[in-house]
């Protein structure tokens, strides 16, 4: 989309400037909703914005070989190829697992918000994901299949899984705590 | 085109609340929800459900992006950037003691990140002590100490030359780290003093130079294309292990 609405001259230097700073903008436009797609996939604050840094680094690395395109879709796709690696590294160790979540930045909103942070962070990596990027961050079945690299058909069935798999987390600790009453 | 009475399918419902359903068949799918209350109450749960999300979520939107992320910080060269990092890190170090990123640390959960610096330390207290036997490779042999831990870790492993800061390589050996091998290598002063350089994997591409410090051990870390690096010392002060840390830098930055 950049490239054409800015049809670069390739001799044309100040061309180049425009396209450059336009692209830093549009990069920089991203950054509030990669912060909160990073949060919300990776739980830890100080985790997730190092992924959006480590994103945000090698997009600003590869400006001159970006050629027009959609930068939100390949901003998002950066980040969750970033976090797939990530976990794939932490898959390899044991992990300690927090007993409590007591997340210190919980924003101190209610015990739902809690609750689906817990219930995301029971589903596997590509169904979060899939639910993150389409509920959360509102996109199409389309970017999210260019984003996994993967058919729609597969998007749809990851979102599908994904929701049950949320609701019914959600609705076990509802009826968990009536219990507790 | 549509008919009321195909029955609409569970893929339909998703795509009826994610807007994506071609327009004349929306109708047909509210028409099913009505007489449906099953898939009706699905649907609310979903929406319920995308409510809850924006609602834990959305702040982070609001919230001022930190200076690390500053798109003017990152935009010159990473290598540059970090290295301005760095300094500006190192300055603020030795006015302010490193304060202000301990007490961010003293906070946050601790990543795997910080986690390797708890390795380095731990090595560094293990080996120094040692005096027949602190390392594997003896200093005399560089270039294969070098090629070797080159080769077992997987990234570029140097031994930079510290005689500048006084300091005079021993050796090194591999260590098992948290998500794979890592590199140790140890360096002494005339006077015995013991300095330590741990390499390791990094979960993060590149991140400033930060402080930690555990006893009398303490440590300037950062992480560069993927490996962290941490210099340790016991008992340095922060002139001296700033001094070791920005010469340990700096030939990084020249290997590549």
């Amino acid at each position: 989309m950049l490239g054409k609405a800015f049809a670069p001259h390739d001799s044309c230097n100040s061309c180049n400037l425009v396209l450059m700073s336009a692209f830093r903008q549009s990069v920089e436009a991203m950054i509030p909703a990669l912060r909160r797609y990073a949060r919300a996939l990776a739980r830890d604050a100080d985790i997730a914005d190092d992924l959006v840094q480590d994103t945000l680094v090698r997009a600003l690395r590869s400006e001159r070989l970006f050629l027009g395109g959609d930068v939100r879709s390949w901003l998002y796709t950066i980040l969750t190829n970033l976090n797939k690696n990530r976990r794939r590294s932490l898959a390899r160790r044991p992990q300690f697992m927090p007993l409590l979540d007591n997340n210190p930045d919980a924003s101190g909103t209610e015990a739902e918000g809690r609750d689906i942070a817990r219930a995301l962070a029971s589903l596997v990596e590509e169904q979060r994901s899939v639910l993150l990027l389409v509920m959360l961050e509102g996109l199409s079945y389309r970017e999210v299949a260019d984003i996994q690299g993967v058919p729609i058909g597969t998007v749809m069935s990851r979102l599908a899984r994904a929701r049950a798999h949320v609701k019914a987390s959600l609705e076990g600790e509802r009826t968990a705590l009536r219990r507790v009453k | 085109m549509t008919d009321r009475n195909i029955p609409v399918t569970e893929d339909e419902l998703h795509a009826y609340v994610d807007n994506e359903l071609p327009a004349e068949r929306r109708g047909d799918v509210e028409a099913w929800l009505a007489s449906h209350p099953d898939d009706a109450a699905r649907v609310q749960s979903w929406r319920t459900m995308a409510e809850a999300l924006h609602a834990r979520y959305d702040s982070i939107v609001d919230e001022a992006v930190p200076k690390r992320l500053e798109i003017e910080r990152l935009v010159q060269q990473p290598r540059k950037w970090v290295y301005g990092a760095i300094a500006a890190t190192l300055a603020a170090f030795i006015v302010g003691g490193g304060v202000g990123w301990l007490a961010r640390g003293a906070t946050a959960a601790p990543s795997a990140f910080q986690n390797l610096t708890v390795h380095a330390i731990e090595a560094h207290r293990l080996y120094v002590v040692e005096v027949r036997h602190p390392v594997e490779v003896p200093g005399s042999e560089r270039s294969h100490l070098q090629q070797w831990l080159t080769k077992r870790c997987g990234w570029v492993v140097r031994a930079p030359e510290l005689a500048g800061a006084g300091l005079k390589l021993v050796g090194g050996r591999l260590l098992p780290g948290s998500g794979g091998p890592a590199s140790f290598m140890m360096y002494e002063s005339a006077s015995g003093e013991r300095f330590t350089i741990y390499t390791a994997k990094s979960s993060a591409e590149a991140t400033q130079m930060r402080f930690a410090a555990e006893g009398k051990e303490s440590t300037l870390f950062w992480a560069d294309d993927g490996v962290v690096y941490a210099v340790v010392s016991t008992g340095a002060d922060r002139g001296r292990l700033t001094q070791v840390a920005q010469a340990v830098y700096d030939q990084m930055e020249k290997k590549s």
